[in-house]
């Protein structure tokens, strides 16, 4: 059923015409670019982690650890993980639904509206759903947990994640075979459900992905809303490796992590599958400027439904932000160019310190996620072990990766280097930009590039001037991902050892909110609201090259 | 490193490898250690030695960061290893013996390391804070025991010792209280009677105390002895200030100590004596709202206006800690599944 209606459908075990023009010589070589880039930067420190856990472990064994647990624990972490990922796809389709088929003043701004909750620390956002739930009658004893708080939690912050990645190519796609199927007399619900979603297929699994492996590490949220009774594998290896010293436990778990990581990686690029759907043409649909009333309704709905849950915890900082001691006023505001009595800096500093760190990690995921996503466009064993390969830094425990960094970087002072805190967040920034643009590359029209060659221009001619603006949108979508992720970063880089000169905004409002004093708490709400709207800005500022899709590249 | 190497590396490298120790020392620390502006300088200034600061997470991160780098450490000092977490340091031997010059001013009380391997450099404490006007009918708590009274332990929110340092120290508070005969009754009541625990402290002080911001309704927390500080000098115009429930304190001793596998070790000794010195000793309580360990230090009057005097803490032996940790979490966990 999912093939017949693709359209054009590549016959298996043959490159897609994209692939053709890259030529398997180029594309083995970035393959094989990307493949190292991801060994030296996951793969490496992960197994140093292990080695070095398991020698200071010595001859004392994982007593804790028992292998019923260990199932549990697993079971639990894929089980929350799968939830949060249907729940997070049911309240972002509707969103991606209308940024795909509308056309609208402020359109742009609702899409990005979405990565707020993104860039908050989850910390944040956990306490905020914590407070919110509790003000609406929810009993937390903390003992039991309360699932449906996690999973709330996890959809406000990965809801981002649909609408853009799946909202993107749902716009870019050819809309004939859905009128088609409406003249033939389907219904709209079957049409949808027949033609639209099957159609939609590659950006659902590309995105299910992503928050399947970004819940599947979640750590703030499960250890403040679950209570003492569950926990996952990040939350137990964080555990065993920091509260209990059980080194030998954490790289074990470590271990069934990975483990795990590369299963599910491995079968989502097995989902993906070779779909070659007629997605980008050039024969591009055009949006009506007026929308009628119900139109305006459905859009108007949706809209303030999603980004009110989204935006929740942010309206209720706002609001914090503003309050101080006479009433309303910005002192909270001005207060952040100074330095509180908590912080080593002034979190305007720290703000700095962030932006220049996402422009880096977002330039670093882009180039590599770019490379990995073209290089996956040939049929080939090595293009496979790249799409699964790209996906597994979002599902390794920020545990592995920080100590994997201290024990296994320790030449050239590599260690106390801010360029670790790049990749470190590069590498997390990675799999979103190849989540937005491997179904982008998958759904060009075969046709259009084909023409392109038959016409006489050579294979980089059509890549420049054809493929490259078709993609354009989707390249940028993941970079402002990357950037959004790197803002927002408190993993892996908060277990490296920083200088002044590092320390960024997610680690300033962490510390603001570690102590007592109205000041700081307001402090903190309204470093929340700056990082949430220098997100918006950053992405809108990224997304600008989206509008002139179509023109040249240059 | 030969001196034929030397040469090889170049004039600059030979300065640093060859002739005594690099003169930049590395200072690895946690992320609540703060000193004024300047306060660094003046040691550069003093001895030509210049301090790199780098920080990474709490002092539970440091210290295993410390254990997985044993032998090739990421800095030369560690600032930030409390009494909770010693025993497990000096087990896996990440710091080398170093006698400081004016420990003769610190009390025997905070000298944890007969062998000197870490230096005791602040001390704070891990305290019950309430609000007696957020009591209700109910009196308020005199002891540590008074807090298993129902209608107390109803209005009491504190944190998961597997998650929360204060929890921890909390913990550890009521072990040393009631013995381990009778640690887990105290905590039986604590349950049955309808504590809160949540996983940190921010959720127990900001989501359920009266206190907090913007709080719950729950009248007792467990906190630090600090919190009234906070609460007096950066709580606006009118702070309410909480009241400190003295006798449930947990003393929590910070300590430097020289990390075994630096290049630097006579250098890194003179930072620490710096940090022990009277001046430094003396920024303390504004910059980091803890008490200094050096009698000689000159506490400002900002501090003491809202803390309360803690003159019998309670304490457990680190080597006991480091025995028989794993064990009370595991029981404390047990005790709240059953």
């Amino acid at each position: 059923m999912a093939r017949t209606v693709q359209g054009v459908t590549d016959p298996p075990g043959e490159s897609s015409a994209f692939g053709r023009l890259v030529g398997d010589r180029v594309s083995r070589g970035l393959g094989i670019a990307v493949l190292a880039f991801i060994a030296i930067t996951v793969a490496y420190p992960a197994l140093a982690m292990v080695r070095r856990f398991l020698k200071v472990a010595g001859e004392r064994n994982a007593e804790t650890l028992s292998f019923g647990s260990t199932v549990d624990i697993v079971g639990f972490t894929i089980t929350q993980a799968a939830l949060s990922t249907l729940l997070t796809l049911a309240a972002g389709l509707p969103l991606a639904h209308v940024l795909a088929e509308y056309s609208f003043r402020g359109r742009r701004v609702v899409e990005v509206a979405t990565l707020v909750p993104f860039v908050l620390p989850t910390v944040v956002v956990a306490i905020a759903v914590q407070r919110a739930l509790i003000s609406v009658g929810m009993n937390f004893d903390g003992i039991d947990g309360s699932l449906p708080a996690i999973l709330i939690a996890h959809v406000v912050f990965n809801v981002a994640v649909v609408v853009r990645v799946v909202g993107v190519y749902w716009r870019a796609m050819d809309r004939r075979p859905n009128e088609a199927a409406a003249v033939l007399g389907s219904t709209p619900l079957s049409v949808f459900w027949r033609v639209t979603l099957p159609r939609l297929r590659p950006a659902l699994v590309a995105a299910s992905a992503v928050v399947f492996l970004f819940t599947f590490t979640s750590f703030g949220v499960i250890v403040i809303l679950g209570g003492l009774s569950r926990s996952t594998i990040e939350t137990e290896i964080y555990r065993y490796a920091i509260t209990r010293n059980d080194f030998s436990a954490a790289a074990l778990l470590a271990v069934v992590q990975a483990v795990a990581v590369g299963g599910l990686a491995y079968l989502n690029q097995r989902l993906q599958g070779r779909v070659g759907a007629s997605g980008g043409s050039p024969a591009r649909r055009r949006w009506s400027q007026t929308m009628s009333w119900q139109q305006v309704l459905h859009a108007g709905t949706v809209i303030v439904i999603t980004l009110g849950f989204l935006l929740s915890p942010f309206a209720l900082l706002a609001w914090r932000s503003v309050r101080v001691d006479s009433g309303f006023g910005l002192d909270h505001y001005a207060a952040l160019a100074l330095r509180p009595a908590v912080l080593p800096i002034s979190p305007a500093r720290a703000v700095v310190h962030s932006v220049v760190f996402a422009a880096a990690a977002a330039i670093v995921a882009t180039v590599i996620g770019v490379a990995a996503s073209v290089s996956a466009q040939v049929s080939s064993r090595l293009a496979r072990i790249v799409e699964t390969a790209v996906l597994v830094p979002l599902g390794i425990s920020a545990v592995t990766l920080g100590f994997g960094y201290l024990v296994g970087f320790t030449f050239l002072e590599l260690r106390r280097s801010p360029v670790l805190v790049v990749v470190a967040h590069a590498v997390i920034g990675l799999p979103f930009v190849v989540a937005a643009l491997l179904p982008a590359i998958r759904s060009l029209d075969n046709g259009v590039l084909d023409a392109g060659v038959v016409l006489g221009a050579t294979p980089a001619h059509v890549l420049r001037r054809i493929a490259l603006p078709l993609l354009r949108p989707a390249i940028l979508a993941g970079a402002g991902f990357a950037a959004a992720v790197s803002l927002g970063e408190f993993g892996a880089s908060g277990f490296l050892a920083r200088g002044r000169s590092s320390f960024t905004a997610p680690q300033a409002v962490f510390g603001l909110l570690g102590q007592p004093g109205a000041d700081f708490q307001g402090q903190a709400a309204a470093l929340c609201i700056v990082l949430g709207l220098l997100v918006v800005l950053v992405v809108l500022l990224i997304d600008r090259g989206r509008s002139t899709l179509g023109r040249g590249w240059l | 490193m030969g001196p034929k190497l030397c040469i090889l590396v170049g004039a600059a490298m030979l300065a640093a490898s060859c002739g005594g120790e690099p003169d930049t020392i590395v200072l690895l620390t946690h992320e609540s250690f703060v000193l004024p502006n300047g306060t660094l300088d003046t040691f550069t200034q003093d001895t030509g030695i210049t301090v790199e600061v780098v920080q990474g997470g709490d002092a539970g991160t440091i210290v295993a960061n410390a254990i997985a780098t044993a032998g090739d450490p990421v800095g030369d000092v560690l600032f930030g290893v409390d009494n909770l977490l010693l025993q497990r340091a000096l087990d896996a031997d990440v710091f080398v013996a170093h006698t400081a010059e004016g420990l003769d001013d610190v009390p025997d009380r905070v000298k944890l390391d007969e062998q000197k391997r870490v230096t005791p450099i602040d001390s704070g404490y891990v305290c019950v804070n309430f609000r007696p006007d957020a009591l209700g009918d109910a009196s308020p708590p005199q002891s540590l025991d008074d807090l298993r009274r129902p209608e107390l332990a109803a209005r009491f929110v504190t944190q998961n010792p597997e998650s929360s340092t204060p929890g921890l120290a909390f913990l550890f508070a009521t072990i040393a209280e009631f013995g381990e005969d009778g640690w887990q009754d105290f905590w039986r009541d604590l349950r049955d009677n309808g504590v809160v625990i949540t996983a940190g402290w921010s959720e127990a002080y900001n989501n359920y105390y009266v206190g907090g911001d913007p709080g719950g309704e729950r009248a007792i927390v467990n906190s630090y002895a600090s919190s009234p500080v906070f609460e007096g000098l950066f709580g606006g115009e009118e702070p309410m200030v909480s009241s400190i429930l003295a006798e449930s304190c947990f003393e929590q001793i910070e300590f430097a100590g020289i990390l075994a596998g630096t290049d630097a070790e006579e250098n890194a000794g003179r930072l620490i004596e710096y940090l022990l010195s009277p001046p430094v000793q003396s920024e303390i309580p504004l910059s980091m709202f803890v008490e200094p360990v050096n009698q000689r230090a000159v506490i400002p009057e900002e501090f003491t206006r809202y803390a309360t005097p803690i003159v019998a803490p309670l304490a457990l032996d680190p080597a006991v800690i480091g025995a028989n940790q794993a064990r009370w979490t595991q029981e404390w966990l047990e005790l709240f599944r059953e």
